[in-house]
């Protein structure tokens, strides 16, 4: 009698047997701590104590990210600009989310509305970004305020456009037809009928747009609008290693910048994962 | 395509310009005129002057009058081609944001065109040879370049070219103490290098995805699979089959990207200190000088709708399916 084979070979082979479901929130649970120890650490940081006796110095065990001129420890002044960035990342994704909420909403009304809508994503989208967002943060004044309304009202046209599109499509369905002949009004039925069909959208526009507030904020910190030299903001710091460049002094923009990319590369996968769990189409992989 | 077709998609392209135009430069004027920017303030510049004085201008300059009466002589002034006169450079805008943008339309030119070879070229590789070690090295560095700040790209590349190696010079467009006219060739060319391989290195990673991504689609469709039972094979295979799919949406794709390549080049321009019209815009923000900003936000626009314009044109009047379904209505 032949042996019946116990293992399946098409099975790849996991340390932890696990669906792509758990292996996804996994992924998802584990950027999430990573992000917010940075957060929070970037909270508690304040005062980094200044030494000139240690000034300049190379990265070593005692200074991750080595020393900057005034002999603060890098990697300190790092994680904080980090947590400052994911700060303003989280307010500016919020006004704009709820920008594109109420435009995508607005445009399920009528015709003329969505025409609306559509007029002002166009005129958004034609001016390029960062001239945008320098804009918007000259008119608030500049400083913290500036680069918070700067990021947050110029990131909502991807997400608007996203919703324009779903809304236009669930407006042709049977029950808004039903609900409009029945003498709903039509922010009944927007909030009732059309938002609870676009909130997983919503999320996933969210998430993927905190990395590109994140970069936009370093960008116009780094040109200089907004925050004061002395905040230890990512673009504020990376300004400053300019200076030093000719030094030689690379540490003081490497890790920095390597920091900014590892946070950005982490809400993207976050991003995609999210998407992947409300995507009814992978989800049950 | 008959002329009557292509007056129309043109005369209605010219109508959404003006428009659009219309549209920025009202829409920047009150965002700049809400702003707590005082024209006569950014005039002086801390100078001390009277009262009487400070009246005389601020008549001058119409801070007293309502908002309406001020976008109707901006928009009066802009239809004359009257963009006023910039604070920081004592000139008339139109001069130079006409100076400064040449300068930069050649390193946006050259760093556009090497990305979308170069980007083009990459993804078709990787699509290729899809799973092998060559479409990872592709995937990784299109994620990560994707993620990472333009500018610090660009200072890690002035960091090793300029710093450590030496091979060319740290910043400005011409040598310290020589006038921009009086620059020799190469010393204005090797200027241009490091910016224009920063942008070109940045800019290459969505089209090489989206090359990758569409050629993988094409390779597992049916006519392949029937191309390839027929005997071709190689890249006899994808020359025929493939790069006539994709190349052009990638050329498409490529003009939509206008307004990266102009935000990619503010930053650059700021790191290695190209004058051109990102420094400009920068300076022209930072120190208030609002007719100047005011004039490079519509100039901006212009540009991006050449983009669209180009991709447009790309789309509907070259693809010639489309032409030919236009042909059928």
């Amino acid at each position: 009698m032949i042996k019946k084979r116990e293992r399946d070979d098409k099975k790849q082979w996991y340390i932890y047997p696990a669906n792509l479901r758990t292996k996804t929130l996994v992924i998802i649970i584990l950027s999430a701590i990573v992000i917010i120890t940075i957060f929070v650490s970037g909270y508690f940081i304040r005062d980094i104590p200044t030494s000139f006796k240690s000034a300049n110095q190379m990265p070593s065990l005692e200074h991750l990210f080595g020393t900057d001129w005034m002999g603060r420890d890098m990697f300190q002044r790092t994680i904080a600009g980090l947590g400052l960035s994911i700060m303003v990342g989280f307010i500016a994704s919020v006004i704009s989310t709820f920008i594109s909420i109420i435009l995508g909403l607005f445009s399920s009304f009528n015709k003329v509305a969505d025409e609306v809508v559509a007029a002002i994503i166009d005129l958004f989208g034609s001016i390029p970004h960062i001239l945008l967002i320098i804009l918007v943060s000259i008119m608030f004044g500049g400083g913290v305020i500036g680069v918070i309304m700067g990021v947050g009202l110029t990131h909502w046209t991807p997400l608007a456009r996203v919703l324009r599109s779903e809304v236009k499509e669930i407006k042709t369905k049977e029950y808004i037809h039903l609900a409009e002949n029945l003498g709903k009004s039509k922010v009944w039925v927007a909030t009732k009928h059309i938002l609870p069909l676009i909130i997983s959208q919503i999320i996933v526009g969210v998430i993927l747009m905190f990395p590109h507030a994140i970069m936009h904020e370093a960008a116009i910190t780094f040109l200089g609008f907004g925050l004061p030299p002395h905040e230890p903001a990512i673009g504020v710091i990376l300004a400053e290693s300019m200076h030093y460049l000719s030094s030689g002094y690379w540490w003081l923009a490497f890790y920095p910048g390597m920091a900014l990319l590892i946070v950005v590369l982490l809400f993207d996968l976050i991003g995609e994962n999210v998407e992947k769990l409300l995507n009814p189409e992978t989800a049950q992989e | 395509m008959n002329k009557q077709k292509l007056i129309k998609f043109f005369g209605f392209k010219f109508i959404r310009f003006i428009i659009l135009i219309i549209a920025v430069a009202i829409f920047s004027f009150i965002l700049l005129d809400l702003s707590p920017i005082d024209p006569v303030n950014a005039y002086l510049n801390g100078a001390a002057v009277s009262e009487a004085q400070r009246q005389i201008l601020q008549q001058y300059f119409g801070t007293n009058v309502p908002m309406q009466t001020k976008i109707y002589h901006w928009l009066l002034d802009l239809l004359q081609g009257n963009l006023g006169t910039s604070l920081i450079y004592r000139a008339p805008v139109i001069d130079v944001i006409l100076d400064k943008f040449s300068a930069s339309i050649v390193l946006m030119a050259i760093s556009w065109l090497l990305s979308g070879i170069l980007g083009f070229a990459l993804g078709v590789v990787a699509g290729k040879n899809k799973g092998s070690w060559i479409d990872k090295a592709v995937k990784v560095y299109c994620y990560a370049i994707q993620s990472a700040p333009s500018f610090w790209v660009g200072m890690l590349i002035l960091m090793v070219f300029a710093v450590y190696l030496g091979w060319f010079p740290v910043g400005f467009g011409v040598p310290i103490g020589v006038k921009s006219t009086d620059a020799t060739f190469m010393e204005w060319a090797s200027r241009l290098v490091l910016p224009t391989l920063t942008l070109s290195l940045v800019g290459l990673a969505p089209i090489a995805m989206y090359t990758r991504n569409e050629l993988v689609q094409v390779l597992s469709s049916d006519y392949v699979l029937f191309a390839k039972s027929r005997g071709e094979k190689g890249w006899d295979l994808i020359k025929n089959h493939g790069l006539r799919n994709i190349l052009l949406p990638a050329i498409t794709l490529q003009f939509l990207s206008f307004s990266e390549l102009f935000g990619g080049a503010v930053m650059v321009e700021q790191v290695f200190t190209y004058p051109g019209i990102g420094q400009t815009a920068v300076a022209a923000g930072l120190q208030s000088d609002v007719p100047l900003f005011l004039g490079i936000v519509i100039f901006s626009a212009i540009f991006v709708f050449v983009g669209n314009l180009l991709a447009d044109i790309s789309y509907y009047l070259i693809d010639p399916r489309i032409k030919e379904s236009e042909f059928n209505d």
